[in-house]
């Protein structure tokens, strides 16, 4: 090994703690990203493999009812490739040992062929047998949540019949990778299941021989996928459908979709922040250690060292230290990566997991890493190497202190010249006194970012269970009911009070914009189930018009007073009427006034009077569901009551669906909020430990003359610890700013037309976040303390400089 | 004069090493021009061993920097043998530091964080016909402090061990600044033995200088500066051997 090797090797060694905490820091940022877009890639590459080679489908649309001979219609739609017609019907499902009904979504799967899209991954068993009325295959999830095996027996409420089941094979589908029953939040495998079953059996269960109620379509490569929905719309019309939509609008998709953006901002946001502190250290660290070492580079330089030696010398330094960061940031990110493919693996149903771990983006990740890394050292290489040979044999110039200019006030007086020499030395070079106190605000920040996201979830559970949706449980119907089965509800055992809502599927349309979503009709007065406006205040349904929520107004570009066209696509009217030669009757349209815009976690929310609603649609009025508050002693009568109820699709409870989401939010939460509190604590220990060490280095000197002169070992730390104590003060107030902003961009990054979240920062995120970043700035001061009070009083004055 | 040369054509015609004309250096600091040579001119031969004296800031240190490759000169010439250095550019300068000269500074200069052998060998590694570390060591008295780091040796150690560094090439000019100004007469008297000893067995061109008018005893010739001038030459009669050299 060469001789300037080992004296690489020795000054490694002599700044391994330093080099250390500046490798952390970068290993985050290399952490951070491998393990964002390593969670991307595979997430993303899995579920485009799964479609690929399970077929899923490209359009849906469900209708009343539709004779067959219309998949031939559809299928002479331009650009549609493929086109799989089937019959779905929810399902109440009795399961031993569970009072609470779950419910089922029933498809049916053809008999003598095989599927044509959406096929099916059979984990288990087999699929049912053509014609078996009592043969059903599941998915996984429901079949793992209540450990049936094949041969498992339970009940299904199917059009009014209770029919037992017998498990006989378990599955997985393209279509239900999140799978979240009616009027859940979060996906509970226990109360939500898919069913497959013979489709002569569903058919004859439901009286639509030869007929169908729901159809998916593959487009050809190209195809004009909006012009095909609104073909496939009037094809449907007369049939009663619903309005046909893209897979941005096909909830497992959309989900996954929302998962997929969050790891994309997170890979471009919080690498990059990790990257651009580790260089800022590398740079002060390298500067302040070829100003140590200015004799030593002027000597090399003597010695007939060229300069590119010396040049690579340094950068062998940075080059070591990146390889550092390098290695531990690819070990946790492989290791973290598989944690969180794991927690999708729990959260997200895959008959196979890809896991994407290109070497390319280690390469990436090492590459971006040594490259910032490099940056970060150039301005001090540059330094060393336009040092002149003969300057660099002449002892530095005394350091330029300025005055303070703040002298003359009456205050510095009463300071003491300690006081004055820790202020001096934070003016002397402001550069990188800004830089430290951005890199530790940084570190609050990043605290603020993962913790808000806690108090937002809270506020939003708040208003959601607490504010608008106050009923106790809420009954879906498999159809709409007229309006008498308020009355039977009513009767139930156990239930107190009554609300019935009409949901319906329209088309909103302003200028060139629109959207398909649903219109909730709700009774005047309803109290349950509130409506709040934008800043939670429960708000009257006014008598005409829509309250549209943020979200949906910002989709139509609308604000209050403006005008919407409402295009009914749940026309219930339609039910049945056969005279299907009259082609082109125009769904209905109406144009209704935007009275107000209210707010909504959830979803695309719409809501109009139920009356006003019933009025517009020109029909008998029907509901399509009750919200109800029910004598919590008496639940389990009414779960049998229920049971027994042919027109009840589902019963969401809200305590069983709260508990749930708090039960999922607990696990992701707290891994994350662990990753991030490590994180910031990293970055938070390697800019203040690193700004002491530097600081040490650059005061030795005057510390020992403190000491020689008498000042105790107090004293003299005071200086240091003074001016690390001005710095952090300083940067706190700035984490709160940036924190904010970080908490803003990730409230917009996380809107979706599935949920948004709430904005809320609570005192005690400021609180902590501020409390973390000082425990650790104090810990590390502490340690270079320590260096303080072992000072060698001799030995630093001895060397030159 | 040059009593002690080892080539024996040297008393004939002694090859001449420097050749410097009319060199001036002007430092530009902010208000005023410092001028810290204003036209020097000077010959050093082959196998010389020089001393320079002169009051602090007379440019003593300018000269020899300019001499070395360290600085470049404001105006004037100046001739390593037959290649004119003050034409060259900053990476042939490095190339004539890294294969002729040897440096010995008055502050060391060692690099902290290697050892004894391992200065030295920073030098050795870079050069076409080094010696081995332990023998420059060894020229110098060294031997037994081979692995011992800056920080455990004497000042005068230190000193010798920046000799060895400077001598383990085999340059064929040794320029010291002050090389005994951090140092008492006993230890300075080592180091002045193990330049004189270098320059005898060696016979490397050396170039000393130093603020102690008895140490000029020891030279071949001595050139005394003034305000940027070198104000007066002379050979000396007899030379002191370094061991009588009284400070
Ligand atoms: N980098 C520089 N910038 C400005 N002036 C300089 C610089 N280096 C030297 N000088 C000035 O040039 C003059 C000559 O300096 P030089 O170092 O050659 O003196 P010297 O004879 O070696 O003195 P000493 O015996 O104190 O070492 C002095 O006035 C000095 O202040
Ligand atoms: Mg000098």
């Amino acid at each position: 090994m060469s001789a300037l090797d080992k004296k690489l090797l020795r000054d490694m060694v002599r700044l391994w703690a330093q080099a250390l905490a500046i490798a952390l820091v970068m290993a985050s940022g290399v952490t951070t990203l491998i393990l964002a877009v390593g969670a991307y890639r595979s997430l993303e590459e899995t579920r485009s493999a799964y479609y690929e080679r399970y077929r899923f489908a490209d359009v849906f649309a469900t209708a009343k009812r539709a004779p067959e001979f219309v998949e031939r219609q559809i299928l002479e739609i331009s650009g549609v490739a493929a086109a799989e017609a089937r019959i779905q019907e929810f399902a109440l499902l009795d399961i031993e040992g569970m009072e609470q009904p779950a419910t089922g979504l029933a498809m049916s799967l053809p008999d003598y062929r095989e599927l044509r899209l959406n096929r099916i991954y059979l984990r288990k068993g087999r699929l049912p047998d053509p014609g078996r009325v009592d043969e059903v295959t599941i998915n996984e999830a429901f079949a793992t949540a209540h450990n049936f095996e094949l041969g498992a027996k339970f009940h299904a409420i199917l059009n009014g019949y209770k029919r037992p089941l017998t498990v006989v094979g378990i599955a997985l589908s393209p279509e239900f990778i999140y799978s979240i029953g009616p009027g859940d939040l979060i996906p509970d495998d226990r109360r939500f299941a898919d069913l497959w079953m013979s489709e002569k059996a569903m058919a004859a269960m439901f009286d639509l021989d030869g007929a169908f109620n729901s159809v998916s379509l593959k487009l050809l490569r190209g195809a004009n996928q909006a012009e095909v929905i609104k073909q496939l719309d009037d094809i449907l019309e007369r049939y009663g459908g619903t309005g046909a939509y893209g897979r941005k609008d096909q909830p497992s998709h959309a989900f996954i979709d929302a998962e997929l953006k969050q790891l994309k901002s997170m890979a471009q946001v919080i690498p990059p922040i990790f990257l651009l502190v580790s260089a800022f250290l590398i740079n002060i660290t390298l500067t302040r250690l070829i100003a140590l070492e200015r004799e030593q580079i002027g000597l090399l330089k003597a010695l007939g060292y060229r300069r590119l030696t010396i040049a690579v010398h340094y950068m062998k330094l940075i080059v070591f230290i990146a390889a550092v960061g390098i290695v531990i940031g690819v070990v946790a990110g492989t290791w973290l990566g598989q944690g969180l493919t794991r927690l999708y693996a729990d959260f997200f149903h895959f008959p196979f997991l890809i896991f994407k771990r290109g070497m390319d983006i280690y390469a990436i990740a090492a590459g971006i890493s040594l490259a910032t890394a490099l940056l970060g050292g150039l301005r001090s290489i540059y330094t060393a190497l336009t040092l002149p040979p003969a300057v660099a044999m002449s002892p530095p110039l005394p350091t330029h202190y300025a005055h303070l200019g703040i002298e003359k006030l009456q205050l510095i007086r009463h300071l003491s010249q300690l006081t004055i020499m820790a202020i001096r030395h934070i003016i002397r070079w402001p550069v990188r006194s800004a830089l430290t106190v951005l890199g530790i605000a940084m570190s609050g920040a990043l605290l603020i970012t993962a913790l808000f996201s806690l108090d937002s979830i809270e506020f939003m559970i708040d208003t959601i269970y607490f504010q608008a949706d106050r009923q106790d449980a809420t009954v879906n119907f498999t159809h709409e009911q007229p309006r008498k089965v308020l009355q039977e509800v009513e009767h139930l055992p156990g239930v107190l009070r009554v609300e019935p809502y009409r949901s319906v599927a329209v088309r909103l349309r302003h200028g060139h914009y629109n959207r398909k979503l649903a219109i909730v009709g709700r009774p005047p007065g309803a109290d349950l189930s509130r409506i709040l406006d934008r800043d939670n205040r429960p708000v009257e349904l006014p008598q005409s018009g829509l309250l549209l929520s943020e979200r949906v107004a910002k989709l139509l570009h609308v604000s209050r007073g403006d005008m919407v066209d409402v295009e009914i696509l749940d026309d219930s009217r339609g039910q049945g009427s056969l005279d299907a030669t009259s082609i082109g009757t125009r769904r209905s349209t109406r144009r209704l006034p935007v009275a107000g815009i209210i707010q909504s976690y959830l979803g695309l929310a719409v809501y109009m009077d139920l009356l006003a609603l019933n009025e517009m649609l020109d029909e008998a009025p029907v509901v399509s569901g009750v919200h109800i508050a029910i004598d919590k002693s008496r639940t389990g009568e009414l779960f049998k009551a229920i049971k027994g109820l042919p027109a009840v699709s589902a019963i969401a409870l809200q305590d069983a669906s709260l508990a749930k989401f708090r039960e999922t939010l607990a696990t992701n939460l707290t891994i994350m909020t662990t990753v991030y509190v490590v994180l910031s604590v990293i970055i938070a220990f390697g800019v203040v430990y690193n700004s002491a060490r530097i600081q040490l280095s650059e005061r030795v000197r005057e510390f020992a003359s403190l000491r020689v002169l008498g000042f105790t070992k107090g004293e003299v730390s005071h200086v240091l610890l003074l001016e690390l104590a001005i710095l952090v003060a300083a940067a706190i107030p700035l984490a709160f700013v940036i924190g904010y902003g970080f908490a803003w961009a990730t409230v917009q990054g996380f809107e979706s037309d599935l949920y948004s979240l709430p904005f809320i920062i609570k005192s005690n995120t400021y609180a902590i976040s501020a409390l973390v970043v000082l425990a650790a700035a104090t810990v590390s001061a502490l340690i270079v303390r320590r260096r303080i009070d072992q000072l060698d009083m001799i030995k630093a004055l001895k060397t030159r400089e | 004069m040059a009593q002690s040369r080892k080539k024996s054509h040297a008393k004939t015609s002694p090859d001449v090493m420097f050749k410097v004309e009319g060199v001036t250096k002007v430092y530009h600091t902010g208000e005023l021009d410092i001028h810290a040579l204003s036209g020097v001119d000077l010959t050093l031969y082959e196998g010389e061993l020089a001393v320079l004296l002169g009051p602090s800031g007379s440019g003593k240190s300018t000269l020899l920097n300019i001499l070395g490759g360290l600085d470049v000169a404001t105006d004037g010439h100046a001739w390593f043998r037959e290649n004119e250095i003050t034409r060259l550019t900053e990476s042939e300068l490095t190339s004539y530091r890294r294969d002729h000269v040897g440096f010995v500074f008055q502050f060391y200069n060692l690099i902290p964080s290697l050892s004894a052998r391992e200065n030295v060998a920073l030098v050795t590694e870079i050069s076409k016909n080094p010696m081995k570390p332990e023998e420059a060591l060894g020229l110098v008295g060294l031997d037994h402090r081979l692995d011992h780091f800056p920080a455990q040796m004497s000042g005068g150690e230190q000193q010798r061990v920046a000799i060895a560094r400077a001598i383990a090439k085999r340059p064929e000019v040794l320029l010291c600044d002050e090389p005994t100004g951090a140092l008492d007469s006993k230890t300075g008297v080592h180091v002045l033995e193990a330049l004189t000893s270098v320059n005898e067995e060696l016979g490397t061109t050396t170039a000393v200088i130093t603020h102690n008018m008895a140490i000029a005893d020891i030279a071949h010739r001595v050139f005394h500066f003034g305000d940027g001038r070198i104000t007066k030459t002379y050979a000396n009669k007899k030379r002191v051997a370094p061991d009588k050299v009284q400070w």
